[in-house]
């Protein structure tokens, strides 16, 4: 009889001896009938990845103390991450290397509050706004005594509250009774645009669409301008006044304003007559809004002394945070890395965080790489699982903002139940039900 | 061969061109050939011309995909996609995609395959003769040496053995009737320990490391480590009679003489299960590896479904008229064989538990039953062992393999990666290869047979971090990734039964009670409101439940005179 018998070799340690330094190898097989209980054992890792991401949400990093009056705007630096200046109600601008969290150099511009800052697009300098009606530029950087002074002032004939630079052109445009354009040369401005009598308080370059600018306006309105026009272009009034707006840097037609009714609102600007959605979750007046570089996301500071970040697309925030001595917050950026937030707030401080909370800083090895892309699958995998989903949702917040909370909860379902109650005893129709999205503007002005 | 020429699509323009210029009357625009069009064409020719040399050389180094297995990679498929049930064209486009991963991944899975280094083993003879007529002596001649160590034999004192390898199957535990205990490693033959624990020991199990072991002895259950310290006695745990070791659960579960079923967490030391099933005494039983049920079958012949959370069996099956000696799983959860003492086996398709795939009658009636990785089924047959392969989904013949002992069989185990079978006999342990039996890959990261000891520790408390917990053991394991859908009957089925629901009954008697007062007050209270509650909740049932109960009266008809009927008055 003739047979032929094989049998698998494996040959893995058996010749060599063991040493300290002996890589072992791992061989894999993805058969799934060697993975039994594919299903079960997904959940618990998702469940525990869940849970560690909570563990691990520590999203404060440090924060940046030395004015000594509350810090009313911040600047970010166009290409350096390192930089941000800020200004306080005093009149005091301070510069600060933030990866070493230091302030590298500051001095009092203007009498009364510093209302807003911007970089010029180079970054070589920076301007600021004051309530003694000046526009100063300063230069970035202090290379010689000649430079601690303002390399421009340029005096305004009505208050001025706020700044935006041009993204390439060297012009810029400055809110206050009236929107003004001016070009860095002269000294008076190159255009004036008005609308009504009321005051601005905000205005923003879109960044993309580098003609286009908005302003909030104290009559509770906001309005577009085109710079090559002579007049400005649309008008939304809304219920009650936007503090701040912010464009979205990637769709350059989207723009998200916070404004004083808890809410945020984004636009589309070629459709003012409803905002495309409604971010709820604030409990007082939100004060600043900044997007993310990504356009994906956007951080609102609010007067009931929160930070929450909002996903674009979304109604309800995505994160919230909040420390014991952080009170109202005056500004927020997100910054241009997409990976810190900078908050500023009436206590004086301005705080950095991750604007993910969980995130690990630094250096990731490919293998913690791909471990964390795993868990974040797992993660949206079983996203709709009860169980999971309560545990990801779950955020701490103050007793304030609780109690908050659940006032307008009560506010809200109790116009509820009074519209349905209207809805059963009147005549079918004529109660309509009406979009939430539908409620907050009043009209649109062309 | 003919070679296939390629044909890429400039190819088919150009041809089809100058086809149209030779066939048709083609309208022909001329243009004024200026300097920046001339150039644009050169460079245009220049870069096809490059682009086409370089496409057929590539072709020959790359000769793309490898290609895939369409059995294999049915065997990675989970499942069918939804289709075309999405009605938004939004949600249609994500679930395509998403859809498009899934089959990606499934193919890249497929396509891992060619990595693997080693191959199945195999038996092969002459056209004429059967493989059943093999002895061990010839499968040893035939083999390398190391292989042929595999075949051993050890004679033991202490009477009837059992045998079980870990989960990594390096690792084998021997227990006698007699109180002998002993682990060692198999392959190098080194011994960890042995013991003589003075008492009988009726079942024995590896823990989830090869650092522990768990003996059943006469009373209870006890605990010892790798050099045979006793590290725990678990009172809890008495008389039992059969035990299984859940390893992704961290759960040892037995069944004692008087019926009654346990789950110990051994990772926290805690009984997560423990009831009567009222099945009577049996010693038959297994564990499902596909969703770590335990299969339990008794005297009456029937096979009952267990998870630790429900008391009842999941599921029940009328295997066999008589009294039931013995059990198998398949490690995929596919087939279940089961014998009866009237001589028959039979294997049944374990998810729908309709009748018997298979129906044989052997020469004497099974004692054991052991399915190996690769779906072989040992049988145990007083003095031999007859191992059947491809025996679940075709009816076999003969059996693969036949090894006749001069011993009784008391228990045996297929060794996990290899091709070996440990039998446990009246005197001893006899190991023998069973070529193509095992998985012969191993996946290093799931169980590894040449784990060193950082790798062991490590691994434990990945395990340990993906325990799952005890009330995912259900039937279908997948149940935890699927949608819940409360089927609309259930819905109403649960509004009717609010009519006869009882009012909750509730605690009346306060923590701390107060001295002297009996607040029968209090009391009254409470079981008011409790009544209201329940009748306003029978209420609002009868309500909807009497809704759609208007029943039509057809009007009585007096043909002309109707005008006089009086008119119902319209509610106000």
């Amino acid at each position: 009889m003739n047979v032929l018998t094989s049998l698998p070799m494996r040959l893995y340690h058996a010749e060599i001896l063991p040493t300290i330094r002996d890589i072992h190898k791992l061989p894999r097989n993805y058969d799934p009938r060697l993975h039994p209980l594919e299903g079960p054992r997904e959940y618990v890792r998702a469940m525990n990845a869940v849970k560690l991401e909570r563990v691990f949400a520590k999203p404060f990093i440090g924060n940046l103390d030395g004015h000594s009056d509350g810090v009313s705007s911040l600047g970010k630096h166009p290409s350096r991450l390192a930089i941000l200046a800020s200004g306080a109600f005093d009149g005091e601008i301070r510069l600060w290397d933030l990866a070493s969290r230091k302030c590298t150099r500051h001095f009092t511009a203007h009498e009364g509050w510093v209302r807003s800052l911007c970089f010029t697009p180079d970054g070589q300098n920076f301007m600021s706004v004051g309530d003694d009606k000046t526009i100063k530029t300063w230069k970035s950087e202090v290379c010689d005594e000649e430079d601690e002074e303002p390399t421009n002032t340029l005096l305004s004939m009505s208050v001025v509250s706020g700044i935006t630079h041009h993204r390439s052109k060297p012009i810029f445009a400055t809110c206050g009774e009236q929107c003004q354009l001016w070009e860095n040369t002269r000294n008076e401005p190159i255009k004036v645009f008005k609308w009504g009598v009321d005051s601005l308080h905000h205005v923003a370059f879109n960044q993309v669409e580098t003609n286009l600018l908005a302003s909030c306006a104290s009559d509770r309105s906001i309005i577009l301008y085109d710079f090559r026009e002579s007049g400005p272009l649309r008008k939304v009034v809304m219920e009650l006044r936007s503090n701040a707006l912010s464009w979205n840097p990637m769709e350059a037609f989207i723009f998200t304003v916070a404004n004083e009714d808890y809410n945020l609102y984004s636009f589309d600007v070629r459709k003012l007559k409803q905002p495309i959605n409604v971010h709820m979750d604030h409990t007082s007046a939100v004060i600043d809004v900044d997007y993310s570089p990504t356009g994906r996301e956007f951080v609102a500071g609010s007067y009931d002394k929160t930070v929450r970040i909002f996903e674009s697309l979304k109604g309800h925030s995505r994160d919230v945070y909040h420390t014991k001595r952080m009170q109202r917050l005056t500004c927020v950026k997100w910054s241009l890395d997409n990976k810190y937030i900078l908050t500023g707030s009436d206590e004086m401080n301005i705080r950095m965080w991750k604007a993910r909370a969980s995130e690990k800083l630094g250096v990731l090895k490919p293998r913690e790489r791909t471990a964390l892309n795993y868990s974040e699958a797992l993660k949206e995998k079983f996203s709709n699982h009860p169980q999971i989903k309560r545990i990801a949702r779950h955020r701490h917040v103050p007793k304030h903002v609780m109690n908050a909370q659940k006032e307008i909860k009560t506010i809200r379902e109790k116009n509820k139940r009074k519209d349905a109650n209207r809805r059963a005893h009147s005549k079918p129709g004529a109660v309509p039900f009406v979009a939430e999205r539908k409620k907050h503007v009043v009209k649109e002005d062309e | 061969m003919k070679e296939k020429k390629t044909v890429r699509y400039f190819d088919i323009e150009s041809n089809n061109k100058d086809e149209n210029n030779k066939d048709q009357n083609v309208k022909v625009f001329k243009i004024k050939s200026t300097s920046k069009i001339l150039k644009a064409q050169r460079y245009k020719q220049n870069k096809n011309i490059h682009t086409k040399k370089k496409h057929s050389k590539n072709s020959q180094q790359f000769p793309g995909k490898a290609p895939i297995n369409p059995e294999k990679l049915e065997e990675h498929k989970r499942g069918e996609g939804l289709g075309k049930g999405v009605r938004h064209p939004l949600h249609a486009l994500k679930l395509k995609k998403r859809e498009h991963k899934f089959k990606y991944a499934e193919e890249q899975a497929t396509r891992a395959d060619i990595l693997l280094t080693e191959d199945q083993g195999f038996l092969e003879v002459e056209e004429d003769n059967r493989t059943t007529g093999i002895t061990q002596k010839v499968i040893a001649d035939n083999v390398d040496i190391t292989a042929a160590t595999k075949i051993f034999e050890l004679n033991l004192a202490f009477g009837p053995y059992q045998a079980k390898y870990s989960c990594n199957g390096r690792h084998l535990l021997l227990g006698s009737k007699k109180g002998h205990l002993a682990a060692f490693d198999w392959v190098t033959k080194k011994l960890h320990f042995e013991i003589n624990v003075m008492e009988s020991i009726h079942d024995m199990s590896w823990l989830h490391v090869e650092t522990m072991v768990a003996a059943a002895q006469k009373e209870w259950l006890y605990i010892y480590d790798n050099t045979g310290i006793e590290l725990h006695c678990i009172k809890k745990m008495d008389k039992i009679l059969r035990m299984e070791f859940l390893p992704y659960h961290f759960l040892l579960a037995a069944v004692n003489e008087f019926g009654f079923m346990s789950w110990l967490d051994i990772s926290i030391g805690e009984i997560v299960g423990h009831y009567n099933n009222h099945m009577g005494r049996t010693s038959v039983m297994t564990q499902n590896p596909y969703n770590a049920t335990l299969c339990l079958g008794n005297s009456k012949g029937v096979v009952s479904l267990w998870s630790p959370t429900v008391k009842k069996p999941l599921a029940k099956i009328l295997c066999h008229k008589t009294p039931l000696t013995a059990i198998a799983v398949d490690s995929r959860g596919m087939y279940m064989a089961t014998s009866g003492v009237d001589r028959s086996l039979k294997i049944w398709d374990i998810r729908n538990l309709d009748g018997p795939l298979q129906h044989y009658k052997l020469r004497s009636a099974p004692l054991n039953l052991e399915f190996s990785q690769k779906d072989m089924l040992a049988v145990g047959l007083g003095e031999t062992v007859e191992i059947y392969s491809n025996c679940c989904t075709q009816t076999v013949e003969g059996p693969y393999l036949r090894h006749r002992m001069a011993k009784t069989i008391n228990n045996f185990k297929f060794c996990p990666y290899e091709d070996v079978l440990g039998i446990g006999t009246s005197n001893g342990f006899t190991s023998i290869i069973v070529p193509g039996s095992g998985e012969p890959n191993f996946d290093a990261l799931e169980s590894n047979p040449f784990q060193t000891k950082t790798q062991r520790k490590e691994a434990e408390v990945k395990a340990l971090l993906e325990k799952i917990p005890a009330e995912l053991i259900t039937l279908n394991p997948s149940d935890v990734m699927e949608v819940d859908v409360p089927s609309m009957k259930d819905k109403i089925e649960a509004r009717k039964n609010l009519l006869y629901l009882k009012p909750k009954k509730v605690d009346l008697t306060p923590r701390h009670k107060k001295k002297g007062k009996t607040n029968i007050a209090r009391k009254k209270i409470i079981k008011e409101t409790v009544r209201k509650e329940y009748i306003n909740q029978s209420m609002e049932a009868k309500k909807i439940l009497a809704e759609p109960e208007k029943q039509y009266v057809p009007k009585q008809s007096f043909g002309v005179l109707d005008r006089f009927v009086p008119k119902p008055k319209p509610k106000k």
